[in-house]
């Protein structure tokens, strides 16, 4: 048997690297670039390994960031996903009271994310805001502006008004997916209400759930603008997330050698969460198999 | 332990219904009694699982009443009503193993952990399920999930029927005749009213002792395999339960029978009393195919009718003939000969059936 030598398939795969190419690893490549070298001008720039990496990992007040970010995140988790089951569990199915709540559920995920700031922003105001104004006149001392504690809750609120709706549009959709015959099944088994949640409902929701909690996880860690048109990172540091410390860096301070070591850090500590998150789900779902 | 009574039942899915056509279920009266294995047989749509999720109290009848033993239940929940219902589609509640799947029923009442051991243990052998006890539910085959479905029915104490909802549906044929056996076992050891719905005369026979065959909303017969076959009562009973169906055709009274393209038939005087006062004009005479007499030879009572064709279908023979313009069939048997283009059949009287708007006549039996 001759075998015939023919590489030409070789190009069929090429559009693939190509657009991997521009999409991802070139743009990536760049702050790699970036990451490793101190740049003056066009024409000096210097090697410096992985020193702005050492300086970005002992930088005290990143470090604060990067707490304040995993308790936000974990914060938002925390409310928004069993508060969006919740909702879910809640919203009518049949009829024009389901296309009616559908709408009013999902117009936060329409305001753009600055406008949603700027609401906020004014809602929360002790003097002309509804909701500031209405919390001081319960006599409740309140000041997302002065106080840390209550701008930090404000931005909490302002994130779970924002997205919560996302996670309950998600485990709606799953609901609606569960075959009418399964609770038909557990009211002849007598099933509790809450049994039929435990065993019916979240069994088939843990797809859904994945996905918005990776969607949250991802989207709460990356948090930029909404606290930025709220608070702009105050008072003092009490609300500057991670986007926020990357931003002054990078924009503000023009230091991109340190802000694309960050950047890169930044990313890997994503990847890392979501995929510690996605293997915890999967493995619980199927434990015992 | 139950009778189940149905009373002037009627269910419309039409919030106000207008005719008789907006009826699921039109007005009917049928009892099923303690103990039996009642198969409820009918082509899709009409009516079978409507029926059987009023029976459980899925669905709530928009007339009429359900008797449990005579005692009114239409305004009990299903969870109230003491049956168990197994689906078209294996229910099982995928993250628990076989055994919680098995003990769900009895622990979602607070039975006591060392009963409901002991009695997931005793249904999980009857079904053959033992070994699997320790998996996954959501791992098993169609057939097994199955059992464990019908296994949740079983453990309970308190269940006085069973309903099925075409439950062999997605299950292998092989394995379809198993699980048949199975339930026929266990309804023989466990003395419990079974309504199996189907669209299978076969499963309906070798499961039921009894079947009511459904028609457009109504049971138009309930009597035992071999009362369906001698004696249907209704022109669907007649086409739908043999293979192939009753040979149906619709006549014109004359004076001492019946005529259907050019073909006299002439009827016992009894019959003819009775068709002279009937009023209608939808008159038919039906004859099972295993009924028609095929004669070797010409004589004085065969009718000469033409072949179309002969089908051999292993054990038996279909004879495809032609009477007065009408195609009917007749079973030959086996060591039969076989006629060449024109045959000599005759129609016993006792097997000729009369339907008059397309039920059987009163008395013709």
């Amino acid at each position: 048997m001759n075998k015939v030598e023919n590489n030409k398939a070789w190009f069929l795969v090429l559009p693939v690297f190509l657009i991997v190419a521009f999409s991802a690893i070139i743009p990536l490549m760049t702050v790699v670039n970036y990451s490793v070298q101190d740049i003056f001008d066009q024409n000096t720039a210097y090697f410096v390994g992985v020193e702005w990496f050492k300086q970005m990992l002992n930088d005290a007040r990143l470090h604060d960031a990067l707490v304040r970010q995993f308790l936000f995140s974990f914060a938002v988790l925390l409310i928004e996903i069993p508060l969006g089951v919740g909702v879910a569990l809640l919203m009518p199915t049949k009829g024009k009271a389901a296309s009616l709540s559908l709408i009013l559920i999902a117009l936060p995920l329409l305001i753009p994310w600055n406008v949603v700031g700027t609401i906020w922003q004014i809602f929360g105001r002790a003097d002309i805001g509804l909701f500031g104004w209405g919390i001081n006149a319960m006599g409740i001392d309140y000041n997302y502006a002065g106080d840390p504690v209550d701008a930090w809750l404000t931005v909490l609120l302002m994130d779970v008004w924002h997205w919560t709706p996302l996670v309950a549009l998600l485990c709606y959709s799953g609901l609606r997916a569960i075959p009418e015959v399964y609770y038909q099944a557990a009211r002849i088994d007598r099933a509790s209400r809450w049994a039929v949640f435990r065993f019916i409902q979240l069994p088939k929701l843990t797809n859904v759930l994945i996905i918005g909690v990776l969607l949250r996880f991802m989207d709460s860690f990356m948090i930029y603008t909404e606290p930025f048109v709220l608070t702009g990172g105050g008072p003092g540091n009490s609300t500057t997330f991670l986007s926020q410390s990357l931003t002054k860096m990078a924009v503000g301070q023009f230091d991109l050698g340190p802000a694309a070591a960050f950047s890169l850090i930044y990313f890997l500590i994503i990847l890392l969460v979501c995929w510690l998150f996605y293997t915890t789900i999967m493995h619980i779902s199927r434990d015992g198999r | 332990m139950a009778e189940i009574r149905l009373s002037q039942l009627a269910h419309s899915y039409a919030p106000v219904p207008q005719s008789d056509d907006d009826y699921a279920i039109r007005k009917m009266d049928h009892v099923w009694e303690q103990g039996g294995a009642f198969a409820l047989l009918g082509p899709s749509g009409c009516g079978k699982s409507t029926l059987l999720n009023i029976i459980s109290g899925l669905l709530a009848p928009s007339d009429g009443d359900v008797l449990f033993d005579g005692k009114r239940v239409n305004t009990l929940p299903p969870e109230a009503r003491n049956i168990a219902q197994v689906f078209q589609f294996p229910v099982i509640y995928d993250t628990m193993t076989v055994f919680d799947n098995l003990a769900f029923p009895l622990r979602n009442v607070k039975t006591p952990e060392h009963k409901v051991k002991s009695k997931v243990h005793e249904i999980a052998s009857i079904l053959d399920l033992t070994p699997l006890l320790d998996k996954k539910a959501k791992g098993l085959t169609a057939d097994e999930k199955q059992k464990v479905s019908m296994g949740r029915g079983l453990v309970r104490d308190d269940v006085s029927a069973i309903l099925f909802d075409e439950p062999l549906t997605v299950i292998d044929p092989h394995l379809k005749w198993k699980l048949r056996r199975k339930l026929k076992q266990i309804h023989e050891q466990f003395n419990i009213t079974m309504v199996y719905v189907t669209h299978d005369q076969l499963e309906a026979s070798t499961f039921a002792d009894k079947i009511a065959v459904m028609y457009e909303g109504q049971i138009v017969q309930f009597g035992t395999p071999r009362d369906l076959f001698e004696a249907p009562n209704h022109t669907f009973v007649g086409f739908f339960i043999g293979s192939p169906g009753m040979n149906l055709v619709s006549v014109e009274l004359t004076e001492n029978g019946v005529t259907f393209g050019g073909v006299e038939l002439p009827m016992r005087p009894k019959v003819m009393e009775r068709l002279k006062q009937i009023r209608s004009n939808n008159i038919k005479i039906g004859i099972r195919p295993e009924f028609v007499h095929v004669w070797d030879e010409a004589n004085d009572e065969a009718m000469q009718v033409n072949v179309r064709f002969v089908e051999d279908l292993g054990t038996y023979k279909i004879m495809t003939f032609y009477l007065g313009g009408v195609e009917m069939k007749a079973r030959l048997q086996e060591d039969q000969k076989v006629p060449q283009g024109v045959a000599f059949i005759s129609f016993p009287d006792q097997w000729l059936k009369v339907y008059v708007d397309e039920f059987l006549l009163e008395g013709d039996q």
